[in-house]
């Protein structure tokens, strides 16, 4: 009852395991099936496996944490022979997020992931934890529009544009990625913050900042959803801070076509679970028959 | 493997600072294991990862020191309190690799997992060394499963007057287990390295999802990043790299544990 269709691809329900939070669904599928997700958005890729950033990768700050990975992953060969072969026995949509540091890193990602089964590709724009990681692209539209045109050229999956909070202006960014070729967008990534050690006089991360998510960022989040979804055609996943059902309906009212769930994984590993029958529960309750008839009315 | 809602059997203070919290239900767990504990629905946000220190048939305890927020939110149940429950978590020790003389070294609260794997453990003559910054807790109940104590402070009221890395010998032993903090671990895998003594190390972290799922208590190995939660917390001490100490439970990021 409450299928969604994301850029072409049918989705069971509107409940997409956020890049990130999730690794590949492997360490989650003793917890629940995952089957019953909307769809599994992968840790984000690069074309060579990276190891990540050294020190203190997290630090819980009030109504979140912060997280400096830096796009630790076993790169596009790995996946594809791996991780990808597990994750296409749980029947639900598969996201690839990738994410690169230069233009020709994202080009060989998506070339190399052009003929496997995965449903969407996600291009990762936005992580603030690699220096030109992605987020360098994310900040200017202008930036953002040449990446995303260049990328589209080769694209042959439906390609959903990940965005940044941290973003100079986050509609002229929705609405460059569109004008470049974006069949979807998600958003949002983490938002910058930092956080210092007082006793040694140090910032607590290596890379001094980090990108801090869970419910402490869910009313900016919100807001830019809305924003983003006035200006643009195309479908979005609305994220950031979502932790149940009440959440995910807020983004779909302000007009996300389906929702990310991430920091939420962490304090409870079948939360998604919740959301997805909380949602159903509040579609009986309300009278509602589709998911179309409360999206967007705000 | 369950994330569920379980009842507090009892939760007493055992030392200052340091409590023993006993939850009802029957688990099965590998000594070196942990589960990720929540109280409550809000504030800390994430689960605390806190090791396993004794099971029987009707409960489990965990002993733990309120440092921060969750530890401290840890401290205030009381019988039959709910809290959410992951687990068991994490590889724990092999046992069967554990065999003949055996030194065990712990410091400060680092001790909890090795209580249970001292109960645990067969063929093995064992010799526990116990570090503590002020005074000793929870060495007595093991007494009959181990040799001799060797009990040290940094204030000399008990036992030797210093650290607990000052009296060990691994030349002595044919593997040495080890938990503590990390600056000591470090120290007793280089002593055990010199000496070509295996030695297992049972590693601390702050963690967010506790299953292998977001990297962010990674621990540096030879073969590369491994996560503490899925392919640790124990270590084979050779493979470990040390040159990027992390200083779990320093004090500004206390507030994690």
């Amino acid at each position: 009852m409450n299928k969604v269709e994301l850029c072409g691809v049918s989705l069971k329900n509107p409940v997409i395991a956020a890049s990130g939070t999730f690794g590949f669904g492997e360490e989650y599928k003793e917890y629940f099936d995952i089957g019953r997700l909307g769809g599994i958005s992968g840790k984000g890729l690069t074309i060579n496996e990276k190891q990540g950033n050294n020190g203190i990768r997290v630090y819980e700050s009030r109504g979140g944490m912060m997280n400096s990975v830096g796009l630790q992953n076993p790169g596009i060969e790995k996946f594809i022979n791996v991780e990808l072969k597990e994750m296409l026995k749980h029947n639900t949509a598969i996201i690839a997020n990738v994410g690169g540091s230069s233009i020709e890193d994202y080009m060989a990602a998506i070339e190399r992931l052009n003929n496997e089964p995965i449903d969407i590709l996600e291009l990762n724009i936005s992580c603030p934890n690699v220096l030109c990681g992605g987020m360098a692209f994310g900040i200017k539209s202008g930036v953002a529009y040449d990446m995303v045109r260049e990328v589209k050229s080769i694209c042959k999956k439906p390609l959903m544009v990940k965005l940044s909070p941290n973003a100079e202006d986050i509609v002229d960014m929705a609405y460059k990625c569109c004008e470049a070729g974006a069949d979807a967008l998600s958003l949002v990534n983490t938002f910058k913050g930092m956080a210092v050690d007082i006793h040694k006089r140090k910032p607590i991360f290596n890379n001094i900042y980090a990108g801090v998510s869970g419910p402490a960022i869910k009313p900016m989040a919100l807001r830019m959803v809305h924003e983003v979804c006035k200006a643009v055609n195309v479908p979005v996943v609305g994220m950031g801070g979502i932790s149940s059902f009440e959440d995910a309906i807020e983004f779909i009212m302000v007009g996300a076509q389906a929702v990310g769930v991430g920091t939420a994984n962490f304090i409870k590993p079948d939360i998604c679970i919740d959301i997805i029958e909380g949602i159903e529960s509040y579609m009986i309750k309300e009278g509602i028959k589709d998911l179309s008839e409360i999206r967007g009315i705000i | 493997m369950k994330c569920l809602v379980a009842k507090t059997y009892e939760n007493v203070l055992i030392s200052e600072g340091v409590y023993k919290l006993s939850i009802k239900g029957k688990f099965n767990v590998k000594p070196g294991q942990f589960f990720m504990l929540k109280v409550g629905e809000k504030e800390p946000l994430l689960p605390r990862p806190i090791s396993v220190y004794d099971v029987d048939d009707e409960k489990i305890s965990f002993l733990y020191q309120t440092v921060g927020g969750g530890t401290k939110l840890l401290s205030k149940l009381k019988e039959n309190d709910e809290l959410q429950i992951m687990g068991p978590l994490g590889n724990g020790f092999d046992i069967e690799k554990i065999k003949g003389k055996i030194a065990v070294v712990s410091g400060g609260i680092g001790i909890a997992p090795l209580i249970y794997l001292i109960k645990k453990l067969r063929d093995c003559d064992i010799d526990l060394y116990a570090g503590f910054k002020a005074v000793d807790y929870s060495v007595d109940s093991v007494e009959k499963y181990v040799n001799k104590i060797n009990l040290s402070t940094e204030s000399g009221k008990i036992g030797h007057k210093g650290y607990i890395t000052d009296l060990i010998v691994p030349q002595k032993y044919e593997v040495v287990i080890c938990c503590g903090p990390e600056i000591m671990m470090k120290k007793v895998i280089s002593m055990c390295n010199d000496a070509k003594v295996p030695v297992y190390v049972s590693m601390e972290s702050h963690m967010a999802c506790g299953i292998g799922a977001c990297l962010v208590c990674t621990c540096k190995t030879k073969a590369g990043n491994k996560r503490t939660c899925k392919d640790g917390p124990v270590f084979d001490g050779k493979d470990l790299m040390f040159n990027d100490i992390l200083e779990v439970g320093s004090t500004a990021t206390k507030e994690m544990i």
